[in-house]
């Protein structure tokens, strides 16, 4: 992590040197066809999702502008083995601001996409998964909460269907992807 | 169906630890007409399994909506990011042949069906719309003047503007307005629709810690006595942390952060007990004191 860190101190401070053979011409292709990320050729790097962005003005690295770049060079190994990618907060300011209406938020997500099939994920979300499978909630509502419910004159909470979920997480192919998946 | 009867959905967040929203919540609607029916059988809206799995992400989102349309009834959510999921899907199940179909093939394993026969609604919206200021401000019995507050209204509720389209997102007016029919002062400050961070709290905490740190200061900046919100998870960055907050920058805020239905609560002449005001993290007795005392001499 600190050797990667300190890899991207140097490439916010120098110039970096692009090899052409880091470059992969078929991978703007390939991501145009995931959900959201159609139109990330029409991107002509104004910069105003970088310039709108809350997380860059608190991240060193964080560049929304720069990874539409990335992905438009075919730098394809660096975008998907890089932690960067999960900084984006959603919170769709670059979606509404784009003057070319590119769908930068959506892009993030699916290089988030292409990286999960690489076999990786922020252990978060694994445990967000796991819950949600296991509870049906995205947390585990610890027991004397739920008994807590009563006191404060809350109705009960509804039990999940597990027997439903359990289905949904195998045909969209989230289970196999859990087993699969390392953080 | 009734305009005002509604399928509350709670989502995650906040059985897990926001019960203060949903308290003052039940208590302000129910004084306003809105009937709320419990959803039987709800699970995650879908939000925190979108970065991993698009297709999860609608597929949870739309069994939601599948159980609103199996109980013929419209859903109303307290929780921002609820709100955004449940829409968007909502909307583009009903205009993408394509993507409907494919969830309608995940769907049938489990006998059920999208045919878009519902609509979601965020508690401001149903607040705003359905019921309307006016209504709203019959119900006030202690108007909070000279309460100064400032609106946090969160990025969900508000954007995508191309699915949400309501309010403005540069410049939203719908929470100010409920916020002035209780009699307090809403005011401006720099930044005021910067997200709270949240969602990458799992990620990185340090940059979601500086921009409540920042956006702390510029409430505190224009005189403000207290932060209002309509979103769980806005409110656990502002009030669970801010003593968090306080400890990493050493910078003291002390900032009371309310759920809006707390303040119109207060506005109606709830007391702070019955609107939960004691599970708030950052101290409010100085804001509910304050009305007390201006009470007593009006007496």
């Amino acid at each position: 992590m600190s050797e990667k860190k300190e890899t991207q101190e140097k490439e916010t401070r120098k110039e970096v040197v692009l090899k052409v053979s880091d470059m992969d011409p078929k991978f703007k292709y390939e991501i145009t066809k995931l959900p959201g990320a159609e139109k990330v050729m029409l991107c002509f790097q104004c910069g105003t999702c970088t310039a709108d962005c809350p997380i860059a003005r608190f991240s060193d690295f964080y560049r929304p502008r720069k990874l539409i770049r990335m992905i438009q060079l075919g730098l394809k190994n660096k975008l998907l083995s890089n932690d960067i990618i999960w900084l984006c907060s959603t919170c769709f300011t670059c979606i509404d601001h784009c003057p070319q209406d590119v769908g930068i938020a959506n892009i993030v997500r699916a290089l988030r996409h292409l990286t999960v099939e690489r076999e990786t994920m922020p252990v978060v979300y694994k445990e967000l998964a796991s819950n949600i499978l296991k509870t049906g909630y995205a947390y585990v509502i610890p027991r004397l909460r739920l008994k807590k419910r009563e006191e404060m004159e809350l109705p009960s909470l509804p039990k999940a269907n597990l027997e439903n979920l359990a289905k949904l997480f195998d045909v969209t192919g989230l289970s196999k992807m859990l087993e699969r998946v390392g953080t | 169906m009734p305009e005002s009867k509604y399928l509350i959905f709670l989502g995650c967040v906040i059985p897990y630890r926001i019960s203060s929203y949903e308290i003052s919540s039940r208590k302000v609607l129910n004084k306003v007409g809105v009937e709320l029916v419990e959803m039987p059988e709800f699970n995650c809206c879908g939000f925190p399994l979108d970065p991993i799995n698009h297709d999860m992400m609608l597929t949870l989102a739309a069994r939601n909506l599948c159980l609103a349309e199996q109980q013929n009834l419209n859903i109303m959510t307290l929780c921002n990011g609820c709100f955004g999921i449940l829409n968007h899907v909502n909307k583009e199940l009903n205009e993408e042949r394509k993507i409907r179909e494919k969830v309608n093939g995940y769907l049938k394993e489990i006998g059920m069906e999208f045919k878009g026969t519902t609509t979601v609604k965020h508690l401001i919206h149903v607040l705003a719309e359905d019921i309307g200021l006016e209504k709203i401000k019959e119900a006030i019995r202690k108007p909070l003047n000279p309460l100064r507050v400032a609106q946090h209204i969160g990025c969900h509720v508000v954007r995508p503007a191309k699915y949400v389209g309501f309010d403005d997102p540069e410049n939203p007016t719908v929470l100010k307005n409920l916020i002035i029919v209780t009699g307090a002062e809403c005011l401006s400050y720099m930044d005021e629709t910067e997200c709270c961070g949240a969602p990458i709290i799992g990620v990185d905490d340090k940059i979601p810690l500086q921009l409540a740190r920042e956006k702390l200061s510029h409430i505190r900046a224009v005189g403000a006595q207290a932060l209002i919100t309509v979103c769980p998870f806005c409110h656990m960055i502002y009030d669970l942390n801010q003593p968090r907050i306080e400890r990493t920058f050493n910078e003291k805020f002390g900032i009371p952060v309310l759920h809006y239905p707390q303040l119109l609560g207060l506005a109606m002449g709830f007391s702070p007990d019955e609107l939960a005001f004691k599970q708030l993290r950052v101290d409010a007795s100085k804001i509910v004191n304050n009305q007390l005392c201006r009470e007593k001499k009006e007496v």
